[in-house]
């Protein structure tokens, strides 16, 4: 494959949206971490957990700054380098951006400072609903940027408008309501919220090994343990959901994450490992566990998992009936405005529906009619997408998520049942897992988005054809100035959180030490168990 | 369904070019006095306390304003696709020198004051002042090149292709009446900014921003008049040669806009338009006089209607052009060939009618919560929260 404009353009998105999503999973779980502890500072008026709520939330905004940086960088992406895209799909394709902007980022960014700022100016009541309107603003965030992610995987309510060139709206509340989108949600926010989790817990488990605040520690690793065990199981649990989602509506990505050469009889096999090989079509040294596949992509045993064979022959009709749309296309405007023959649409709109599988011609020829048959067989060849980072990614997404329940199973069971009594193998295990559920997390874009190739808009526009046309320099230079950019802000932003990690919880240090020598006796007679 | 068939989609547009307008203004007039701010922050405040206090007075603010940029690049995006896609890529290496100061301040206003360290704070306050004079400069210059038309046509798939070399591209941004419109938006943002640091601070800061923001108001006034003069003389405008109707599908090459005579016939056409520049200049003028006589809200109140009056004028001198092409005046994009298809617009207002008044609403909620004057004492207090 030549490195074109095409390329660089993927590779700076993925490069700056893979940044952008080391600070979103982190400010989507702390943010509702910090407002539990904050609910029950307000409940019990204790002051340790108001230093709590500080010492988080002190963290979170380092993160925040990044987070909120790098999506600025996301929201113009798409007009900057994905031109044809945004024109091509604006119409749908903005709305849930726009929707995100009015009632998320507004909510978020105007209570976030007032959430920093307001402790003094606010009624500890007045202070925990702010707490609680960021959090649920970052997870209305989530909500519609993956409403937005959901469509260019599975794109319902929409139709292709030949009068203006692009897809237009049919139901909006079929894109709100898709169903890849709902399970992409959940998903993606119980991961959120497992990476906040095991962040707490790894910091916690640090202070302990150093024997530093004790008392903070214990309780944040019993809330974390117990939120993040709820999460882990979430997240795998409603992974699979969206196994099933992947199965049903994107063949091809099923079939890349199980490197499914053939269509296998039903009930479909779980490779564990192996490595496929595209171009041979086989997968060398496969490991096989019978019927899981089966079961996480139809849910039943009787049902078989088409394999790329299939698929690709499936893809190769379609592009013949996508050129019957294109031919139609052409006609359509070549008449004049308001002169399109009715029944011309009509019969356009039969075949609408494979459009995209024609311009998927359009890499290898300027009018895809005059594609030759070896072309046709190409780009039906094309809709595989490349297997191995899909399978392997997949693979290690799944396996981490089954160590994240052991782990928060662990701590939730010692946190309440064994009196915080923490081995210090734990503690250990606990700082060093600390950086998984972020690898976890950005594996499962890989298998979301690189799964999704040869198209932007899956069956509707090709990622070669969404590209802005802009020089090859000009975006080498801007991938090249983001990188030195976003790299010079990771080290200082890690920096920062060492420095503030290592500092410890400032606020209110006197108060609470006083609080906790007066009730030392009461919190020793009930405390390792962490009474709230 | 059938419920958009409410509203035409004729008027859907015009409402929507209005909002696109008011996005723009809310955000100059609220992140405007965040840039402003920033843009005078070496200037204004010489020792440490002083920096922290005048940063300290946009530091709960200024991420809830940013908003109205971030919702302002949405909403473009839902309402009017065909915009987004062609004015982010075609001024694309501009856009990324917006980016990189935008991505520069919410970092430099987190961590400026998380270290002692004298070098490492005077770095985050350069960083800060890029981060606020360098898009404030910038917005200008993509509005006189709007005005001037930007080289690019349409192919019959309505791909937009550039019609001049990466390098020109960027360079080509550089015209002169262009960086006089640039001029023009930092003067005035800074004018703003210094209304907000008489506004939030005492003292010897206080004074330092007023003798700058009159300052900058007396540049705005200068450079907006001289800009209209040169619009008058040597700028040419684009226009419909026939009307054309007004509900046609979303297709500028249905029907062809010309390059000819000046953008201000606009004002015998429709002399109510007056009033826009009028506002504008009034605006900066009481905001200037405001300063003077040592006022303390009034010349914010000033520079508000003068940014409202200067952005309104744009919009309504160009109207019914939104982006004209000037290497191929017929791909010029147009209230009438650029929208958003009538479903999606009816949608996107039913949206915006319930949440902008909200946002509005909690926003003014919020400001009042944080009323009052910063003081060094507040700051340097390790008991409250300051950046
Ligand atoms: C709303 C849309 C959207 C959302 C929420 C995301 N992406 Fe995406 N992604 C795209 C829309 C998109 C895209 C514009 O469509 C790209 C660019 C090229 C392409 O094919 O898809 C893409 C490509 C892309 C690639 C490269 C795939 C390839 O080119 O082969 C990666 C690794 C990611 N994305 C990762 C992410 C991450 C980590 C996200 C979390 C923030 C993310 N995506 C959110
Ligand atoms: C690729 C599409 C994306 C775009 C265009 C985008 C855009 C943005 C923008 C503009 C901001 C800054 C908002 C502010 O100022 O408060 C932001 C922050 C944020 N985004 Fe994204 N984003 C994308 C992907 C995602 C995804 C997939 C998620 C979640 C699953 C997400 C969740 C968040 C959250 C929670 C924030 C808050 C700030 C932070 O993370 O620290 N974004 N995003
Ligand atoms: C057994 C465990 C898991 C399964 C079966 C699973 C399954 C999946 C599948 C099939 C996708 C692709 C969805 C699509 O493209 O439509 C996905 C995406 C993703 N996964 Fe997982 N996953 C698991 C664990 C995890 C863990 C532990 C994390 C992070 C902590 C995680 C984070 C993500 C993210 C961020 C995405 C991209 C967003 C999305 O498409 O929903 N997953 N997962």
């Amino acid at each position: 494959m030549e490195f074109g404009i095409v390329e660089l353009s993927r590779l700076q998105f993925a490069a700056t949206a893979l940044f952008h999503f080391l600070f979103v999973p982190l400010t989507i779980g702390l943010s509702v971490i910090i407002a539990i502890m904050e609910t029950v500072y307000v409940m019990t008026d204790r002051p340790i957990w108001r230093q709590m709520t500080k010492f988080w939330g002190s963290l979170f905004g380092i993160n925040f700054a990044l987070g909120v940086a790098t999506g600025i960088t996301m929201e113009f992406q798409f007009g900057m380098n994905w031109a044809y895209y945004s024109h091509y799909v604006g119409d749908i394709f903005g709305a849930p951006l726009a929707m995100e902007g009015m009632m998320a980022f507004f909510m978020e960014a105007t209570f976030v400072g007032l959430w920093f700022f307001g402790w003094e100016r606010l009624s500890a009541r007045a202070h925990l609903i702010v707490a609680w309107l960021v959090a649920i603003a970052t997870n209305f965030s989530a909500l519609w940027i993956l409403i937005a992610n959901g469509w260019m995987q599975y794109p319902v309510g929409a139709e292709f408008n030949p009068l203006t060139m692009r897809m237009e709206l049919v139901s909006f509340a079929e894109v709100m309501f898709n169903p890849v989108a709902q399970a992409k949600f959940v998903h993606t926010a119980s991961a959120g919220y497992v990476v906040a989790s095991v962040f707490v817990l790894g910091v916690s488990c640090w202070y302990l090994l150093k024997d530093r605040h004790v008392e903070l520690a214990r309780r944040s690793i019993a809330v974390a343990s117990a939120f993040g065990l709820a999460s882990a199981l979430s997240v795998v649990v409603l992974g699979d959901e969206s196994g099933y989602d992947a199965g049903q509506n994107q063949k091809m990505k099923m079939a890349a994450i199980e490197a499914m050469w053939k269509t296998e009889p039903a009930p479909a096999s779980f490779t564990l490992f192996g490595l496929p090989d595209r171009e041979a079509r086989e997968t060398h040294y496969a490991i096989h566990i019978p019927y899981v596949m089966g079961l996480i992509g139809t849910r039943s045993l009787d049902k078989e998992i088409p394999g790329f064979d299939e698929l690709e022959k499936d893809s190769e009709a379609r592009i013949r009936n996508g050129l019957v749309a294109y031919d139609l296309l052409t006609k359509i405007q070549d008449s004049k405005a308001g002169e399109a023959d009715p029944a011309r649409i009509a019969a356009f709109h039969q075949h609408s529906a494979d459009l995209g599988y024609a311009l998927l011609l359009k890499r290898y020829v300027e009018d895809p009619r005059q594609a030759s048959e070896a072309q046709i067989l190409q780009a039906a060849n094309d809709t595989i997408p490349t297997v191995w980072p899909v399978f392997w990614a997949f693979r290690i997404m799944v396996g981490l998520g089954m160590a994240f329940i052991l782990t928060m199973a662990f701590f939730f069971w010692r946190a309440s049942f064994r009196q915080m009594d923490f081995p210090r193998w734990s503690l250990w295990l606990g700082v060093v897992i600390i950086p998984a559920p972020w690898i976890a997390a950005e594996m499962g874009w890989i298998v979301a988005e690189y799964g999704r190739q040869p198209w932007t808009v899956a069956g509707v526009l090709p990622t070669a054809l969404s590209v802005s046309q802009l020089g090859f320099g000009e975006v080498a230079l801007t991938l090249a100035g983001f990188c030195l950019f976003y790299a010079t802000l990771f080290v200082i932003e890690i920096r920062l959180m060492a420095k503030y990690i290592r500092k410890g919880p400032q606020d209110d240090l006197a108060l609470t030490e006083a609080w906790m020598a007066e009730h030392r006796a009461h919190l020793s007679a009930s405390a390792p168990t962490g009474r709230m | 369904m059938i419920l958009h068939d409410l509203i035409s989609l004729e008027l859907l547009r015009v409402i929507w070019w209005g909002l696109m307008g008011f996005l723009l203004i809310a955000f100059a007039a609220t992140d405007g006095f965040d840039m402003g701010t920033a843009a005078l922050l070496p200037f204004v405040a010489k020792t440490d306390l002083e920096r922290r206090v005048v940063i300290n007075t946009v530091g709960p603010v200024w991420e809830g304003n940013q908003v109205w940029f971030i919702l302002g690049g949405a909403l473009i995006f839902a309402a009017w696709p065909a915009l987004y896609a062609i004015s982010f890529s075609m001024f694309y290496f501009a856009m990324f020198l917006v980016l990189a100061a935008l991505i520069l301040r919410p970092v430099a206003f987190k961590y400026r004051s998380k270290r002692e360290d004298p070098r490492w704070r005077a770095r985050w306050d350069w960083a800060l002042f890029i981060g606020g004079a360098a898009p404030a400069l910038l917005f200008g210059v993509a509005v006189g090149n709007v005005l001037l038309g930007v080289p690019f046509h349409l192919t019959p798939d309505l791909m937009a292709v550039p019609d001049v070399g990466a390098l020109m591209r960027f360079v080509g941004l550089l015209h002169p009446f262009a960086l006089l419109c640039g001029l023009v938006s930092l003067a005035m943002l800074v004018m703003h900014g210094a209304g907000w640091i008489v506004l939030k601070t005492e003292g010897a800061v206080q004074a330092r921003a007023r003798r700058f923001g009159e300052r900058a108001a007396l540049i705005a006034v200068a450079g907006y008049l001289l800009a209209g003069l040169w619009m008058w003389l040597g700028v040419t405008g684009y226009h419909y040669a026939v009307p054309p109707p007004h509900d046609a599908p979303s297709n500028p090459l249905l029907y062809p806009v010309v390059r000819a005579g000046s953008w201000l016939h606009a004002y015998a056409e429709r002399p109510w338009i007056w009033i826009a520049p009028v506002l504008g200049v009034l605006g900066a003028l009481i905001s200037w006089a405001a300063l003077r006589a040592g006022r303390e809200l009034l010349p914010m109140v000033g520079s508000k209607l003068s940014i409202f009056g200067v952005i309104s004028s744009v919009g309504l001198v160009m109207f019914p052009v939104i982006l004209p092409s000037s290497t191929d005046p017929k791909s010029s994009l147009t209230v009438w060939n650029a929208s958003g298809s009538h479903l999606s617009l009816f949608v996107m207002l039913v949206a915006a009618c319930i949440f902008l008044p909200l946002i509005i609403l909690y926003t003014a909620w919020v400001y009042r919560v944080l009323w009052g004057k910063v003081t060094p004492e507040a700051v340097a207090d390790p008991k409250t929260h300051s950046y």
